[in-house]
């Protein structure tokens, strides 16, 4: 008996939940870092999802080329981000993001 | 069986995303990010995504997190560092609104309806089928994204070397 498609996605809106939580509420950089990784994961989730599961037509692997190029920006974004924290923690000492606010005034 | 797999890889999933986002010290919260990216692998393979899978556990709990553990270790955080546990209005404003924002995807999402499984070609998900489609069809996404790795090695050199 095949999972319907509704599962996939409730379980991929569920870890974008988590993900968004941990991204608003958490303090330290490297947390709020890797919920956003799994909020990226929980959109490829649903596009593997949608491409097996289309609601019309027949499945089509476009989802998951999708999915590639997903994994390439996030692996761009992940070195780009750890370099700015690297960047950040070496003049401010610290990885907080309230310890952040230059910008503000 | 099906079934079976699909729930014990969901909840180990969300159980490793639940990990990351309560973890105090950033290290556990890699670890179980590790884990949840293992079973979102499995979740994958049901979905008849062979290569995704793959690239999933090489890429992503390969590649992506041996980074994130090295940074994590470069900056050596102790418990000075991350100071003592706070708990302020923001926090749960902000948790109560994707609970809400979460609770009303749900309801749109569990109403998709069940679609028949369709059948699906002997190659659906393999290499050969998504590297035709790459190769062929996104060969110009495929060219700018490999522009935008390039870009992305140098700035993060750039950025974190401080002084070259």
């Amino acid at each position: 008996m095949a999972v319907p498609l509704n599962h996939y996605l409730a379980v991929a809106t569920l870890l974008f939940g988590i993900g968004l939580c941990g991204a608003l509420v958490r303090r330290n950089s490297l947390t709020v870092f890797m919920s956003i990784e799994l909020m990226l994961n929980a959109a490829n989730l649903t596009f593997l999802a949608f491409a097996r599961y289309p609601l019309r037509g027949p499945p089509a692997v476009n989802g998951q080329a999708v999915a590639f190029f997903v994994m390439a920006v996030a692996a761009a974004e992940a070195a780009v981000g750890l370099a700015i924290i690297i960047a950040v923690f070496r003049v401010r000492g610290s990885v907080n993001i309230d310890d952040l606010r230059s910008l503000r005034n | 069986m099906e079934s079976l797999l699909f729930w014990t890889f969901a909840v180990i999933t969300l159980a490793g995303g639940v990990g990351v986002v309560v973890a105090r010290n950033p290290v556990n919260g890699a670890m179980s990010l590790v884990g949840s990216f293992f079973a979102l692998a499995g979740l994958f393979l049901l979905l008849d995504a062979q290569l995704i899978a793959v690239l999933q556990i090489l890429v992503y709990a390969g590649a992506i997190m041996v980074l994130f553990l090295f940074v994590i270790m470069l900056l050596n955080l102790g418990p000075r560092d991350l100071g003592p546990p706070r708990f302020g209005v923001g926090k749960v404003v902000g948790v109560l609104a994707v609970g809400a924002t979460v609770a009303s995807l749900l309801k749109v999402v569990l109403h998709v309806g069940r679609t028949p499984s369709p059948p699906i070609g002997a190659g659906f998900g393999t290499v050969a089928s998504v590297g035709r489609l790459i190769y062929q069809q996104y060969t110009l996404p495929f060219e700018v994204v490999s522009l935008l790795l390039l870009t992305a090695i140098v700035a993060a050199v750039v950025v974190a070397k401080g002084r070259i």
